[in-house]
């Protein structure tokens, strides 16, 4: 703290002099203390209001109006991450490794595709959850289920997965590739042994936010996977993740205690995914 | 002294530019040839058509012959044999980022080579090759990335060679590095032309004096003068030969 201290006391001294760097200094510090002050209100907020009604009961197989047990959210909201993941990312990876490694140069298409993918990137999730609900619910007699759910997450995050690699690719340079090609390799092999390995870190940063999309999202799924308080039979079942689980609580007004808790366990999931994926990242980059 | 490589007629055009003209030259085997000549004169170019590595830009267009033991390479599909045939070192050094043992490996596993006694084998040996063995033997699952520049450029001479060319490609290999990394990169390259031929670009005239054979000076594309490099400096014969090497331009 005293560094701190002097620190800050340095910054002044230096701008002592000039009225417009003091006031810039104010703003900087006044915007990171703001922002900082929310995030830890919001968190402690949430702990102060959920961690006392924490209790095993929530954690109980079935749910009941008794318990209001968000155990069965959980294994949904644990479902439909995995399975978003399993149909968007081999699909944004793929697409990407195209538009930046085959498509030639001013190619019509992939202006194309990069308009519609950043479209895509900007519609809200409701309007994903309407398509869903007519084309997967409704045209497919999908029913509400998590099948249908991880279909509509999966368009969501798509873009979102796609345009990361996109850019991890571009930022490998090109060295790499004439040393591959410089060795006799082709073009398949360049890609996938030397370009896209290189790319993992900033592939895994897009998918670690699409993870979060997915967790934190309601509205698109409220209407494709439905709102079931119940552990799935199968993909074809419906099942409500821990946000909807949440939003159902909330807007019950019943619930009130349960929901903070189960915002709590949102909160913790979150935070765990960031801190496994952050160590993944460095175990994969070790040999680097 | 056989010839390894024979330009005959080669003139090559990045879309509209007339990069190369006309170039006639015979590249003797197991010998170090340099190509010399200011920035942008075409050395570069011309060394990228050796093994093809021009295909890769857009809009570059090649006419005339270039014979690799008799075989017109731009006549031949298979690009990737005739870069296992013709290997090649950067001017920046740019190992992959993964292990030593992994980039020196990645040559022969892409060429088909399976087992890790074979693939130790290969490894060590162009490592030796490429005097660099003693520095990271204990090192090798380590990223190569994290050598320094000069050792990195001899781990990318050591890849090369694992991939058992005939000719090493040589684009300005010490341009970006310090005066002693240099001069282990010449020792290595005259040790090396017993076995392989090397062409070589280079700013440097001391380093083509140093360590090549047979010079080629390049002017504005085209090969001004080609020769012994003992006569091409002593006794330049054209006028902008004697011009460029005491430094009257360039």
């Amino acid at each position: 703290m005293t560094g701190l201290k002097a620190q800050l006391n340095r910054k002044l001294h230096e701008c002592g002099r000039d009225p417009l760097s003091l006031f810039l200094l104010g703003c900087v510090i006044a915007a990171a203390l703001i922002t900082f002050m929310v995030l830890s209100f919001l968190l402690g907020y949430i702990l102060w209001q959920g961690l006392p009604n924490i209790e095993t009961g929530l954690f109980a197989l079935q749910y009941n109006s008794e318990n209001v047990s968000l155990f069965p959210a959980l294994v949904d909201t644990v479902l439909m991450v995995i399975m978003a993941l399993a149909i968007a990312t081999p699909l944004g990876i793929f697409a990407a490794v195209y538009l930046v490694e085959y498509a030639s140069r001013g190619n019509r298409l992939v202006s194309l595709v990069r308009v519609t993918a950043d479209t895509l990137a900007g519609i809200p999730s409701i309007v994903y959850g309407l398509f869903g609900m007519l084309f997967f619910v409704t045209y497919l007699k999908w029913g509400y289920s998590l099948l249908a759910g991880a279909c509509t997450v999966a368009i969501m995050i798509l873009p979102l997965i796609m345009r990361t690699t996109e850019e991890a690719l571009k930022a490998i340079p090109d060295s790499y590739r004439e040393g591959s090609y410089g060795l006799g390799a082709g073009k398949l092999r360049t890609v996938f042994a030397v370009v896209l390995p290189s790319a993992v870190p900033g592939i895994l940063a897009g998918v670690i936010l699409s993870i979060g999309r997915i967790v934190g999202e309601t509205a698109a799924l409220i209407y494709t996977a439905g709102t079931v308080a119940a552990l799935p039979d199968g993909v074809l079942s419906s099942g409500r993740t821990l946000a909807v689980h949440m939003y159902v609580l909330a807007s019950e007004g019943l619930y009130m205690k349960q929901a903070y808790a189960t915002a709590v366990i949102l909160v913790v999931i979150v935070v765990a995914i960031n801190a496994l994926s952050s160590r993944l990242a460095k175990q994969l980059m070790k040999g680097k | 002294m056989d010839t390894k490589i024979a330009i005959e007629t080669l003139d090559l055009y990045y879309s509209e530019f007339h990069a190369l003209k006309n170039i006639n030259m015979r590249i003797p085997e197991k010998e170090i040839t340099a190509f010399i000549g200011p920035s942008g004169c075409g050395k570069s170019t011309l060394l990228k058509s050796l093994n093809r590595m021009n295909d890769l830009i857009e809009g570059c267009r090649i006419t005339g012959r270039v014979l690799l033991d008799n075989d017109d390479i731009y006549a031949n599909d298979d690009v990737n044999l005739l870069r296992k045939r013709v290997g090649m070192v950067f001017q920046k050094p740019n190992p992959f980022p993964m292990s030593v043992y992994d980039n020196i490996a990645f040559g022969p596993r892409t060429h088909g080579v399976k087992g890790k006694a074979k693939l130790d084998d290969m490894v060590e040996e162009a490592l030796r090759k490429a005097a660099i063995w003693d520095e990271v033997k204990d090192r090798l699952d380590k990223s190569a990335l994290s050598f320094s520049g000069g050792q990195q450029q001899r781990l990318c001479i050591a890849r090369a060679l694992a991939v058992q060319p005939e000719v090493l490609l040589m684009d300005e290999p010490t341009s970006a590095l310090d005066p002693i990394s240099t001069l282990k990169i010449e020792d290595l390259a005259l040790e090396l032309k017993q076995n392989y031929t090397i062409v070589i670009v280079t700013h440097n005239m001391q380093q083509a004096v140093r360590i090549s054979d047979k010079t080629a000076f390049f002017l504005l594309g085209e090969v001004v003068e080609f020769n012994d490099t003992d006569s091409l400096f002593s006794n330049p014969q054209e006028k902008k030969t004697e011009d460029y090497i005491t430094g009257r331009f360039g």
